[in-house]
């Protein structure tokens, strides 16, 4: 080929690759992410802000040394001529292997660590206890009632219409239970703790705006504590594939401001009267 | 046997029933490519379905009756196109093009062999692979339709025939030719490991095979130790579809209004056992997409590769640690949290070695004399693809960010860069670079570079824009992104990753064009057209049936390009040194 | 040895089996791909008991073997499975002194051992069977109890099956002159992967 061809090639090349690292770039810095609304979510945003810096670094370095090799050996220049020098590969080899076991590790440990407790550590005293329960295509809340305890349950009782978690009526505890479909009433600024309960196949729950999400696995029951930041209205999508509705298997969440609260939760009828 | 001997064979036994390293390595490619064409066809189902979720296509209702009703795309066949284009794209493309095809093709002639250690077993795992392959895509023609639980088949979804059509018996043809498929895939790795530690050439020390080899052992041996794991979970999920056991299954499933009898089970415990081979199966594909990228470099770059030692030592403690990370893709499963502690630190360190391979291959160009071949021009652009991937990757194996991203296009966007880029460029690299030798005909380099650029402004565009609609929480394996009001402001992206997409489709076309036309027609090709050192360039082209007539001895390393002095020289691996003063015999 | 020219970035002083044209650990290919295979085979096995204390410990109660087996029994198949891999060893080493007759001898008993083994575990099997036991029920408590025990000694059963017909094809060829020390050795590897095997098997299902 023409040298003119090659160096035309070359410089479309580079402009290739910083393109990419551009489009990366400016892409990545908008904000792409719904406005946050808890606590922890406001962490995890830190968490990515790290990343963001991070890896943007290195991506940067990365692409201005290959364009910079690009355009200098690529344009048909002499260049010197090459040797292996392994002691010189093995120090530079130091340069990447400290870079990024500091840049991973600490963004695991000192930023990451600490979200990850908060959410699956034992909820603080004072957490308001919720279930919260996936079925293809939609959610179905449980409040304890006023007696903090959740009634029995026994698969063989449920009916779609009736009893949809299949509550014990003899059991007393359940008569105080508050059962929602597709919504999650929650107060703001105080710490939940959301019980996940599967009827048929695995789903996940998930608030985007909260940045939480847990599976929730037929046969055990998962949990995850988080503290919703600001009152409003927010949604519920099922994040783990569980059949054709898995698209529009959404809900609700609703969070009052922290008195209301207690007021709505008050007004709701117990689920077996 | 002499290979005029060997000659006098039916066309049957010689190109059908081949036992040859090279026929066999070429019909992995052709059966790659074929698969290619479903996996890819469906992909544009998919992207179609996901640019205008709301239209009405009458004649994509035509097309595909069984897909499609009224014009509309039916859900539950969203999911079965979804599941496959992964399965396929897996392991019917990658790793049969990547591993089997190009490792059946070049390992004997890379370490100076004349075939496999046990060419027999090597058909077999090719005429195993060719049913595993038909079951995959008969599973469309089933009643209920293809598996429609992701290519991760998780159970319940998978195991109950009630809980999404596709289950049905869909999934249990996906479970029979994943079987076989692990099958074939067994008996090859058998073959590569075995030949690469005995059959070596005089001469051909670890330290001195191309680094292509070198990728292609470590896969191999990855696959040795962790397919079983699938093995082991498809047979227990079989039981579960068929015989009634519960071993993922709990009690107290109710299913369509019926409480069903399992009990005793666990989901979990699929999960642990699929992402155990799962994790590693992502490295043994893109292994050896970077050795082909680092002998291309070398080639295309006249110079030996920046840090052939610390590259070999990078590649192996990847191999090490694939093994012991899978948990990343358990984050949120339910599992204990400490575990998730663990294997996020763990995850992440993943990122060194990468960072090291990643440099190696950047300053391999540092000093280089740069020839712009299509195989060159795709080996750097899977520099920038691993690159992109790989710290992408970061934001995924940090639990507390994987908590918001996963399951969300940010990770789809990750693996395709990963899964779709890198190795798909190792695979027209390799391609392009060993068409000669395989073909006796050099491959049309303008077309080539056609290819090139339509892909890459394709796939980078749409796989970089999906990380953008992962951290605006769109959800994988949605049918209809515009469901949730939270996405509305990122799903217009959609159309436009679409549109890319597309033009990387069509690229393809012009790939396999310009393949098959210059099989048949293009210009006759030399020996050695690249000028490299590397022993298959010192067997004429395309390589004659048993590949030397006397089988070479090495003398040096694989990369000498330029490292004694000479402008343009290289010193192959077969020519000896001039004597030194002393010689001891 | 000749010297062999080597390129700058080699060591001063190479090992030799490593520098090609030899097997780096002096066994055939064959030797070596049944290694290799034993170790994918042996990992399949691994999948399976790994699961089953996966669920084991998952499971809030879980039978007691010895009151679901007879211990004694299951004790006896070991020892007739250890001895058998015993008889297989002398086998291979009069293979390789090319005394063939007393290799088929030996091979012979071996074979003699698995089937033994088998018929025994066949009888086990019939009389759980019989008790209630099936793939789906499990009459003494969680229903995965029973899958696992007929999954894994079913696909133990099986593996003892193939040597066992491996062994007869091996003694056949043996009566007739025609076989070689290394591919009765390689059949042997085969044998002790599947007497290794149970020695995992009676422990961790049947004892703890």
């Amino acid at each position: 080929m023409t040298t003119g061809g090659q160096k035309r090639e070359v410089f479309a090349l580079a402009a290739l690759f910083v393109a990419i690292a551009a489009v990366t770039v400016i892409g990545f810095a908008h904000d792409w992410k719904p406005p946050v609304a808890s606590e922890e979510g406001a962490r995890v945003d830190s968490l990515i802000r790290y990343l963001l810096f991070a890896t943007g670094a290195v991506l940067v370095i990365g692409a201005a040394a290959l364009v910079a090799f690009l355009w200098r050996y690529g344009r048909g220049l002499p260049s010197p001529a090459p040797r292996s020098d392994p002691r010189l590969e093995r120090w530079w080899s130091l340069v990447p292997v400290l870079g990024m076991a500091v840049i991973a590790e600490v963004g695991v440990l000192v930023k990451g660590l600490p979200v990850w407790k908060r959410v699956y550590g034992a909820p603080p005293p004072g957490a308001l206890v919720v279930e919260v329960n996936a079925q293809q295509f939609e959610w179905w809340v449980r409040y304890p009632g006023p007696d903090g305890v959740f009634g029995r349950r026994d698969p063989h009782l449920v009916d779609a219409t009736a009893n949809p978690l299949g509550l014990v009526p003899e059991d007393p505890a359940g008569r105080d239970d508050v059962v929602v479909r597709n919504a999650l009433h929650l107060p703001a600024g105080r710490p939940v703790h959301v019980r996940l309960r599967s009827r048929d196949v695995l789903h996940s729950f998930s608030i985007p705006e909260f940045r939480v999400k847990q599976d929730v696995v037929p046969g055990m029951i998962t949990a995850i504590t988080f503290v919703p930041s600001r009152a409003g209205s927010y949604q519920i999508a099922c994040a783990e594939l569980c059949g054709l509705g898995h698209y529009r298997m959404g809900a609700r969440v609703i969070v009052h401001p922290a008195e209301e609260f207690d007021t709505w939760l008050e007004g709701q009828n117990g689920a077996l009267q | 046997m002499s290979a005029e001997a060997v000659h006098a064979e039916s066309f049957i036994r010689r190109y059908l029933f081949s036992t040859d390293h090279k026929t066999i390595g070429k019909q992995y490619l052709l059966t790659a490519f074929f698969m290619g064409l479903f996996a890819v066809g469906w992909s544009i189902l998919i992207r179609i379905q996901l640019a205008w979720p709301h239209a009405n296509l009458p004649l994509l209702s035509r097309l595909f009756p069984g897909l499609y009703q009224d014009g509309v795309l039916l859900p539950e066949r969203y999911l079965s196109l979804v599941t496959m284009h992964g399965t396929v794209m897996v392991f019917f493309v990658i790793s049969f093009a990547l591993v089997s095809g190009f490792g059946n093709f070049i390992i004997p002639l890379h370490i100076g062999a004349r075939d496999m250690a046990y060419p027999v077993l090597n058909m077999l795992s090719y005429w195993t692979a060719v049913p595993a392959c038909i079951l995959m895509i008969a599973s469309f023609f089933v009643p209920d339709g293809a598996a429609a639980a992701g290519w991760t088949a998780y159970p319940p979804l998978s195991a109950l025939p009630q809980a999404v059509p596709g289950s049905g018996w869909g999934q249990t043809l996906w479970l029979l030719g994943m079987a076989l498929f692990i099958a074939s895939f067994t008996m090859g790795s058998l073959n590569f490991v075995t030949t690469i530690l005995n059959l070596r050439t005089k001469g051909m020390s670890m330290f001195r095979m191309p680094l292509t080899v070198w990728t292609l052992f470590i896969s191999s041996v990855l696959g040795i130790l962790a397919f079983p794991a699938l093995t082991a979970a498809a047979i227990m999920l079989l039981l579960d579809r068929h015989g009634g056991t519960s071993f993922f299954l709990p009690s107290g499933l109710v299913v369509g209004g019926q409480v069903l009898e399992h009990s005793g089970g666990t989901p979990l415990l699929f999960q642990h056992l699929f992402w155990f081979l799962g994790h590693p199966e992502v490295y043994i594909l893109v292994l050896p997409a970077i050795g082909i990228a680092f002998d291309v470099v070398a080639v295309f770059g006249r110079r030996p590769v920046f840090g052939y030692r610390t590259s070999i030592w990078a590649l192996l403690v990847i191999g090490v640690l694939s093994m012991i990370v899978w948990g990343h893709h358990m984050f949120t499963s339910g599992m204990n949290p400490y575990l998730g502690e663990y294997f996020s630190v763990a995850t992440v360190a993943i990122t060194v070695p990468f960072a090291v391979l990643g440099m190696n291959l950047i300053a391999s160009l540092w000093r280089a004399e740069i020839r712009l071949h299509p195989a060159m021009l795709f080996a750097l652009a899977m520099i920038a693809a691993i690159g992109l991937g790989g710290l992408g990757g970061l934001w995924l194996g940090t639990a507390s960010s994987d908590m918001y991203l996963h399951d969300s296009y940010f990770v789809v966007g990750h693996f395709h860069f990963m899964i779709g880029v890198v190795t798909a460029f190792g695979i027209f690299a390799g391609t392009y670079y060993w068409f000669p030798k395989m073909f006796g005909r050099m491959i049309d380099q303008r077309l080539g570079k056609i290819h090139f650029w339509a892909t890459s402004v394709g796939v980078f565009f749409a796989f970089i824009a999906m990380h953008f609609l992962g951290l605006g929480g769109v959800l994988r394996r949605t049918y209809d992104p515009t469901a949730y009001e939270y996405t509305a402001s990122v799903t217009w992206l959609n159309l436009p990753i679409s549109i890319a997409l597309f033009l990387a489709a069509a690229a393809q076309v012009v790939f396999l064009v310009n393949f098959f036309w210059s099989m048949f027609r293009g210009q006759k090709a030399e020996a050695n057209p690249w000028e490299a050192a590397t022993l298959e360039w010192t067997t004429p082209s395309p390589a004659p049936h048993l590949n030397w007539r006397e089988l070479p001895s090495v003398f040096r390393g694989p990369y000498e390009y330029r490292t004694d002095g000479r402008a343009a020289g290289y010193r192959s691996q077969v020519v000896p040194d001039e004597p030194p003063a002393e010689v001891r015999a | 040895m000749t010297t062999v020219a080597m390129g700058s970035s080699e060591t001063a002083a190479p090992v030799a089996h490593w520098q090609g044209g030899v097997s780096p650990f002096a066994v055939s290919w064959q030797k070596l791909m049944m290694w290799i295979f034993l170790v994918t085979d042996a990992l399949l096995f691994a999948g399976f008991l790994a699961s089953y204390g996966f669920v084991r410990l998952a499971s809030p109660a879980w039978p007691e073997q010895n009151e679901v087996f007879p211990m004694l029994k299951i004790a006896a198949m070991t020892f007739v499975l250890i001895t058998s891999s015993a008889t297989m060893a002398t086998a291979v080493g009069a293979a390789h002194r090319r005394d063939l007759k007393r290799a088929m001898v030996f091979v012979a008993l071996t074979a003699l051992g698995g089937l033994l083994f088998l018929l025994a575990q066949a009888t086990e099997w019939a009389t759980l069977i019989a008790e209630g036991a099936r793939l789906t029920h499990n009459p003494w408590g969680p229903a995965p109890f029973a899958a696992f025990f007929f999954m894994i000694t079913g696909f133990h059963g099986s593996h003892v099956l193939i040597g066992v017909i491996l062994l007869t094809v091996v003694a056949l060829r043996l009566w007739r002159g025609r076989a070689t020390g290394m591919g009765v050795e390689v059949a042997g590897l085969y044998w002790h992967f599947v007497d290794v095997v149970w020695c995992f098997i009676f422990p961790l299902f049947y004892l703890l």
